[in-house]
């Protein structure tokens, strides 16, 4: 689960890290009566759960309460990358002399948490891990030993030697006390490691992280991503997500997985390999998914049921491949829940249902979906021609 | 010859009482696995299925010799079930557990390296040898006896693949499912090795799918000089881009783990990439014949 920055900085406060002051807002004239509280300049910022908001203006220096409310205003009608503003973060404006970049994060190649570390921050910091990986430290820490200090000194050390020689700002400032500023950093490396390890977060990332002209350091953004799975552990922070979507809710209430797509075919399919493989070949041949529905393993008739309800409930489903291989999901069970969908969701009228049974109690499953006599109910042999049929239905 | 597991693996079941590890005891010993313990700490001195169940691993070890953990236990306990089978001594732990929290599994994932406990999974569907040893959920009826070693992140794709093997008559030497979560056990590349190393198998089949790099990674082995061929199928190509907050995911493996990025670079190792599930048989049975 991804937190909106003002979250992330709560967060930061509260494990000691140098955070900007500031609040959240949800009108313009409540983020004027926050920066009239704080004291101008102000920034004012967007806060939405995805990356790019930089670019897409949702970051604003303001001057004036006049601009404060103009510029809230207008930040929290925007979308960015599809997804809602959802309140705008007013901060006291920092004097920037260096930038650079930090973050804690899961690193699957070293199977534990990585420090990384580019004397150079700002957006481009990915073109920089591509273009001079030398200019990315990257720490690897022990799971069983946590970050040790000379780790964090190491890091220190690193972003002290890199704001001497910095190429942004173009005149260069000399660190007041390099000792101190790097005493500063080394206390936030750990204050970093402290929230990616108690929070359960699989990404902390500060960037840019900011060394004012008198040798301050400053956490200017915050990204974190709690994991899911540790959710449990930590309530304060569940409560923080996004109201989710009705129906993904209900699915994920029943074991499913449910995902709006923007075509016209619904796909049914145990397992996300298969779902993902049924997808794909759908692609390949010119169809496009509406949506989809992944029962997962040894799903229950009232199961599939859902998910046929789920996937007739999407706007624009024509036609619908059923791709099931039963392993521990079983085909009769599958085929039951079928019925009893297409049986009392009036939505299933009209829309042809195209139906691939193979593995346990595929011949159980067919012979019931036969028998049933169902008008709009297709059974196909493999994968191939569920495709096939599926598509020309669609393009009907 | 098989990896891992064989018919000589004795298997204990962590989580036997449970209603999954019940569930599965029975399909496992009906598959011919030596299942021959379980815990459940409280319920030592019941049976499942016939099979005694033990409060702790230390006392199914010292009972019944087991070297093969399954672990069933709900995910909230996973992490302590696995420092308690590597302390007891197995040879390996497969994890059937998912939902997982990461740092357990880094925590756990790092112990059982020290402890040289063989790590499979967990969010995995477990290994199977066939003929011999089921330690997992994979549907046994799918596999039959051969010298295709199959490695796959994936479940359900993989008994597709499988039994698409099995109908055209290639059987499987070991088939392993890694599983799918982001800290997991062996993965492609130590799989690889353990492969190359197995007399009984002459083919490999890899199944990938988006995100992560260890299809990368498993390029970057074979290109290195692997004996045998490689067949791939990967999932994900049309899936929608997800939203990333952050750059570090990228910054840390230098790509965006795409499946097109996957199929180039195992492509470029000389690995034959199949087109959909059902074609992966046909290229298996085509580079055995070039051998």
């Amino acid at each position: 689960m991804d937190l909106l920055e003002h979250q992330g900085k709560a967060l930061f406060a509260a494990a000691g890290l140098p955070v900007p002051a500031g609040r959240p807002a949800g009108t313009g004239d409540a983020a004027a009566a926050v920066a009239e509280e704080l004291g101008l300049p102000v920034a004012v910022k967007a806060q939405v759960r995805t990356g790019g908001r930089g670019k897409a203006g949702g970051v604003r220096v303001c001057r004036t309460l006049d601009e404060v409310r103009a510029a809230a205003g207008e930040i929290l009608a925007m979308t960015v990358r599809g997804l809602a503003v959802e309140a705008v973060l007013v901060e006291r404006a920092v004097a920037i002399a260096h930038e650079a970049y930090l973050a804690v994060v899961l690193s699957r190649a070293h199977r534990g948490p990585l420090v990384v570390f580019a004397g150079e921050g700002g957006v481009d910091v990915e073109d920089l891990a591509r273009t001079r990986p030398e200019a990315v430290v990257r720490v690897p820490v022990d799971p069983l030993l946590g970050l040790c200090d000379y780790q964090a000194r190491d890091v220190a050390a690193a972003a002290v030697a890199a704001a001497a020689t910095s190429r942004t700002p173009a005149r260069p400032t000399p660190l007041v006390e390099p000792a101190a500023t790097a005493k500063r950093i080394a206390a936030v490396v750990h204050g970093l490691w402290r929230v990616y390890h108690d929070r359960d977060a699989t990404l902390v990332e500060v960037n840019p992280l900011v060394i004012t002209a008198d040798g301050d350091v400053v956490c200017l953004d915050a990204k974190v991503t709690i994991d899911d799975n540790a959710l449990w552990r930590h309530p304060d922070l569940a409560a923080l997500g996004p109201e989710p979507d009705p129906r993904e809710r209900r699915a994920r209430e029943a074991g499913l997985s449910y995902i709006v797509l923007d075509g016209d075919i619904g796909v049914i399919g145990n397992g996300a390999g298969l779902v993902m493989s049924t997808l794909d070949q759908l692609a390949a041949a010119g169809g496009r998914a509406a949506n989809f529905c992944d029962v997962g393993g040894g799903a229950s008739a009232a199961a599939v049921a859902l998910a046929l309800e789920l996937i007739l409930s999407g706007p624009g489903v024509r036609a619908i491949a059923v791709n099931i291989f039963g392993g521990i999901t079983r085909g009769e069970e599958v085929a039951r829940g079928l019925i009893e969908a297409l049986k009392t969701t009036p939505a299933a009228a009209g829309v042809p249902v195209y139906v691939r049974l193979a593995g346990t109690g595929a011949a159980e499953g067919r012979a019931l979906l036969a028998a049933e006599g169902l008008v709009n109910v297709r059974l196909v042999g493999d994968v191939a021609e569920l495709v096939r049929l599926v598509c020309a239905a669609e393009g009907a | 010859m098989a990896v891992v597991v064989d018919a000589a693996s004795r298997v204990l079941v962590q989580g036997i009482t449970g209603r999954e590890g019940a569930f599965h005891t029975r399909r496992m010993l009906a598959a011919g696995t030596n299942v021959v313990a379980g815990t459940s700490p409280g319920k030592g001195g019941q049976t499942v299925e016939g099979v005694p169940v033990f409060d702790t691993v230390a006392t199914a070890v010292a009972a019944t010799g087991v070297d093969t953990a399954v672990v069933f236990v709900p995910a909230r306990f996973a992490r302590d079930a696995l420092l308690e089978a590597a302390d007891g001594g197995l040879k390996t732990a497969v994890c059937i557990t998912e939902g997982i929290p990461v740092r357990d599994m880094t925590e756990a994932a790092a112990h059982l390296a020290r402890r040289c406990t063989t790590l499979i999974g967990p969010n995995c569907p477990g290994i199977v040898t066939p003929g011999a040893c089921s330690a997992g959920i994979m549907p046994a009826e799918v596999f039959c006896a051969g010298d295709v070693g199959v490695v796959s992140r994936s479940g359900t794709l993989t008994y597709e693949i499988v039994a698409g093997l099995t109908a055209v008559g290639i059987g499987q030497s070991t088939c392993i499912g890694m599983g799918g979560d982001p800290v997991h056990g062996i993965g492609f590349v130590e799989c690889l090795e353990l492969f190359a190393g197995d007399p009984q198998t002459a083919a490999v089949v890899l199944v990938g799918e988006i995100g992560g790099d260890d299809e990368e990674r498993a390029a970057a082995r074979i290109r290195d000089g692997f004996a045998k061929p490689v067949v791939a199928y990967l999932a994900g190509f049309s899936a929608p881009p997800g939203r990333r907050m952050g750059h570090a995911g990228a910054i840390v493996t230098g790509a965006s783990g795409t499946a097109s990025a996957k199929k180039a670079a195992l492509e470029e190792a000389g690995v034959a990439v199949a087109a959909s599930p059902a074609e992966v048989a046909d290229l298996v049975r085509a580079a055995l014949r070039q051998e």
